[in-house]
C-alpha cells in the first residue's frame, strides 16, 4: 500500500520522468554508435567481394569456365577469409572452399548471410558468411563471399549489451527513484503530520529539523517562525479580548448602574435630566475607548499599509503642536518644537497625526504647570527621531513596557479622562511604520522616542 | 447658549436607513427639530423617494439591503439629482469615508453619532448648496474679514490673527447662525479625522474669542452647549 502512493508522489513522477528521459537518450546514443559502425563494417565486407567479383569475372570472360574454375581452387588454397564456390545447375559443388552449396533460397546478384561448417584439424566450427550469388551461362552457380564470423559475434555483443544495458539503466532508475522519493516523502510526511496535529489542536508543536540544513529544513523553519507569530498574535488576542472586554465593561457597569439607581425611587424631572445627561456622558466615553480600540486593531492589522503616502514628519509634527499649542499655553506650559530639517516617510498621514497628538496630549496632560513639553525632530544615521520629552512625573522603569503593549494602560490612568489607550495606540502606529519606540527617563519626566525609517 | 436658540430653517429630509429602530429615533429628533421627514427602508424605495420628491438632504446609510447606500448615491448623481447627500455608516475607516465621498456624497457621519451632530452638519450642508458668489470679504455683525489681505477686523479695529485663527474665523464666519461643531471644526479648519483626547478646539475658540470679543459689549461667537459653537451677531 505504502509502495503504491510512492507512485503517486511527486518526488517519484520525476525521479520516472527523468530515468526514461535519461535512458532513451543513453539508448538513442548507443544506437547512433552501433548503427554507424556496424554498418560501416558492413560496407567494408561488401566492398571487398565486389573487388573478389569484379577480378573472378575478368578472369571468367577472357578464360570462360575453366579459367574461373582455376583462379577458385588458387584462391580457396590461399587459406584467406574469402569464401568460393562454383556449382553445378543443380547446386553440386564443382570448386570452391565451401564444402557444400548453402542451404539458403537466393537470385540473381542477390547478398546473402548463411553459415557453413569450417573444419579444421580436430573440430568443426559453424560459422556465419556473407556473399553474392551470381548464375554462369549454362545453369552455373558461383557464389563470392567472406567470412564474418567475428563480425556478427561483434555486433551479437552490442546488441545483448544494449539490451543489457537498458534493462539495468530502468532497473536501478527504478529503485533510486523509489529511494529518492521515498526520503523527500519522508520529510513531507513529517511536515504534513505536524500540520494536522496542529490543525487538530495541539498549537505548540512544531516541525523537526533533520539537520541536514537543506531546503526542506528551511522550509520547516518558515513554517516553525510563522507558528510562532501565530501564536503570538493569537496570545495578544487573548490578551486584547480581556482588555476590551474590562475597558467596555466598566464604562458599560457605570452607565448602567445610573439609570437603574434614578428608576429605584420617583425623581425629579432635574435629576431625571441629570441622570440622562450622566448617561449620554458615560456612553460618548464608551464610544471613544470604542473607537480608539478600532483604530488600535486596524493599525495592527497592518492594513493601513495600502494608504501609505509620502510625508514630511516635520509638517506633521508642527501641525500638531500647532492644535496644542493653546492647550499648553492654558496651562503655562512651553510647549517647543524643534526641528530643523524635513524628514521624509512613508506613512498615514492620519494615524501619525493622531499618534503624535496622543504622545502631545498626554504630555500636556501630566505635566504640572509651568512646566516644558519639547518636541523634537531630528536625522540620525538614515532614521528620523521624533522625541516628546516633559517634567511630568514620567513613567516607573517597571511600566514602561507594559503602557506600549497591544490595548493596556496604567491601571492609574484608568479613572482619568480620556480613553486612556493613548500610549497603545502610538506602539500600534509605531509597529505599523516598522518604528521603534522607547520610554525614557527624563529626569524628571518622560521622553518618548520613535525612529522612523527615512524613505529611501 | 441653548441649542434651541438657535434657529435653523426647517428642511425636507429623506432618510435611508434600514434599521426600524434607529430611523425611528432618527425621524422624531429631526421632526422635533422642526423638519419633514420621510424614510425609505432600503435603497430602492429610497431612490424611488429621491426621485419623486424634491428634498434639501438626503441621509443614506451605507449598508442597506437590494441596492446599497454607494449604489444608490450613484444612481442618484447619474440621473442629475443634485441632493446632498449624507452618508451615516457603521464602517468608520477613512477608507469608507473617501469611497462614500467618492461616490457622490457630501458628508460622511460614523455611527454612533449625536444628533446635534448630524443636525449641524445638515444645515450647513443646505446652506452650502446656496449659490455662493465669490466673495472676497465676510461680515457678521460688526466683525469684517478680508479675504484678499487675509486681515480681520471689528468696529474698525484691527485684529492680529495667526494663519489658524483666521481659517477658524472664516469658517465661523462662513457659517454664521448656524452651529458648528467641534468635529467639524476639527474637519474642515485643521483636516483631522480622529477625536483628539482632550478637546483642543474649546481652546483655540476661547483665544479666538478673546481677540474678536474681548472689549466689546456684543458678544459674537457663542458657546452652544452640548453641541459646539455659533458665530452670530445680536439682530
Amino acid at each position: 500500500m505504502r509502495f503504491l502512493n510512492l507512485f503517486r508522489t511527486t518526488a517519484f513522477r520525476l525521479a520516472l520522468v527523468y530515468l526514461l528521459l535519461f535512458a532513451a537518450s543513453a539508448f538513442a546514443l548507443i544506437a547512433f554508435i552501433y548503427w554507424n559502425t556496424a554498418g560501416f563494417m558492413a560496407a567494408q565486407t561488401d566492398e571487398t567481394i565486389n573487388a573478389e567479383i569484379l577480378g573472378l569475372r575478368e578472369q571468367y570472360t577472357q578464360q570462360g569456365l575453366p579459367g574461373l574454375r582455376q583462379v577458385i581452387i588458387e584462391r580457396s588454397a590461399g587459406g584467406g577469409t574469402g569464401l568460393y564456390i562454383l556449382a553445378n545447375a543443380d547446386f553440386s559443388r564443382i570448386a570452391g572452399n565451401l564444402s557444400a552449396w548453402p542451404d539458403v533460397p537466393m537470385g540473381q546478384g542477390d547478398w546473402v548471410y548463411f553459415t557453413y561448417d569450417r573444419t579444421s584439424p580436430g573440430e568443426t566450427e559453424r560459422r556465419s558468411a556473407r556473399a553474392r550469388h551470381f548464375e554462369l551461362r549454362g545453369g552455373f552457380h558461383l557464389l563470392v563471399g567472406r567470412d564474418v564470423h567475428e563480425r556478427r559475434e561483434i555486433e551479437d555483443r552490442i546488441e545483448s549489451a544494449l539490451f543489457w544495458s537498458a534493462v539495468i539503466t530502468l532497473g536501478l532508475g527504478l529503485i533510486g527513484g523509489l529511494v529518492m522519493s521515498r526520503n523527500v516523502t519522508r520529510r513531507l510526511d513529517v511536515i504534513n503530520r505536524t500540520s494536522r496535529d496542529i490543525i487538530e489542536g495541539d498549537l505548540a508543536r512544531r516541525v523537526p529539523l533533520s539537520g541536514a540544513n537543506d531546503e526542506f529544513d528551511e522550509l520547516a523553519e518558515n513554517l516553525n517562525s510563522m507558528l510562532d507569530q501565530i501564536e503570538r498574535l493569537m496570545s495578544g488576542m487573548t490578551e486584547v479580548a480581556d482588555n476590551i472586554a474590562h475597558d467596555l465593561r466598566t464604562p458599560l457597569n457605570r452607565l448602567r448602574s445610573r439609570l437603574e439607581v434614578t428608576l429605584m425611587k420617583p425623581a425629579t424631572e432635574q435629576e431625571y435630566r441629570e441622570a440622562l445627561e450622566g448617561a449620554i456622558g458615560e456612553s460618548d466615553g464608551l464610544i471613544a475607548t470604542f473607537n480608539s480600540l478600532l483604530l488600535i486593531a486596524r493599525a495592527e492589522t497592518g492594513e493601513a499599509r495600502e494608504n501609505f503616502e509620502p510625508l514630511d514628519l516635520r509638517a506633521v509634527l508642527s501641525d500638531i503642536a500647532d492644535l496644542y499649542e493653546p492647550l499648553a499655553e492654558a496651562k503655562r506650559i512651553t510647549l517647543k518644537v524643534v526641528a530643523l530639517k524635513p524628514a521624509e516617510i512613508n506613512g498615514d498621514r492620519g494615524l501619525i497625526s493622531q499618534a503624535l497628538a496622543n504622545l502631545i496630549d498626554n504630555a500636556i496632560k501630566y505635566t504640572p504647570e509651568e512646566g516644558a513639553v519639547i518636541a523634537s525632530l531630528k536625522l540620525l544615521d538614515e532614521e528620523a527621531v521624533l522625541e516628546v520629552r516633559d517634567t511630568g512625573p514620567g513613567i516607573p522603569q517597571a511600566e514602561r513596557d507594559h503602557v506600549l503593549r497591544r490595548f493596556v494602560r496604567l491601571e492609574a490612568s484608568r479613572n482619568e479622562p480620556g480613553s486612556g489607550l493613548g500610549l497603545s495606540l502610538v506602539a500600534a502606529v509605531a509597529r505599523l511604520h516598522d518604528a521603534r519606540i522607547d520610554l525614557g527617563d527624563a529626569k524628571p519626566g518622560l521622553i518618548a522616542t520613535l525612529r522612523f525609517h527615512l524613505k529611501d | 447658549m441653548l441649542l434651541e436658540s438657535v434657529a435653523s430653517p426647517s428642511m425636507r429630509l429623506l432618510i435611508v436607513e434600514d434599521d426600524r429602530d434607529a430611523a425611528a429615533y432618527l425621524m422624531k429628533g429631526l421632526k422635533e427639530s422642526g423638519h419633514v421627514v420621510d424614510h425609505a427602508r432600503d435603497g430602492v424605495e429610497g431612490l424611488a423617494l429621491a426621485r419623486a420628491q424634491g428634498y434639501d438632504v438626503a441621509i443614506v446609510d451605507r449598508m442597506l439591503p437590494r441596492l446599497d447606500g454607494l449604489g444608490l448615491v450613484q444612481k442618484m448623481r447619474e440621473e442629475g439629482n443634485q441632493v446632498p447627500v449624507l452618508f451615516l455608516s457603521a464602517l468608520g475607516d477613512i477608507d469608507d469615508r473617501v469611497k462614500g465621498l467618492k461616490a457622490g456624497g457630501d458628508d460622511y457621519l460614523p455611527k454612533p453619532y449625536a444628533i446635534v451632530e448630524l443636525l449641524a452638519r445638515l444645515d450647513a450642508l443646505v446652506r452650502r448648496r446656496q449659490p455662493e458668489q465669490i466673495q472676497t470679504k465676510l461680515a457678521v455683525g460688526d466683525l469684517e474679514l478680508d479675504l484678499l489681505s487675509r486681515s480681520a477686523a471689528r468696529g474698525g479695529q484691527a485684529i492680529d490673527l495667526q494663519p489658524r485663527e483666521f481659517l477658524l474665523l472664516e469658517y465661523l464666519m462662513r457659517h454664521a447662525g448656524q452651529v458648528v461643531t467641534r468635529t467639524m471644526l476639527l474637519e474642515n479648519v485643521w483636516d483631522y479625522h480622529f477625536d483628539p483626547q482632550t478637546n483642543v478646539i474649546d481652546v483655540h475658540i476661547s483665544r479666538l474669542r478673546a481677540k474678536i470679543d474681548k472689549g466689546f459689549a456684543d458678544q459674537l461667537l457663542h458657546t452652544v452647549r452640548g453641541a459646539g459653537y455659533c458665530l452670530r451677531a445680536v439682530s
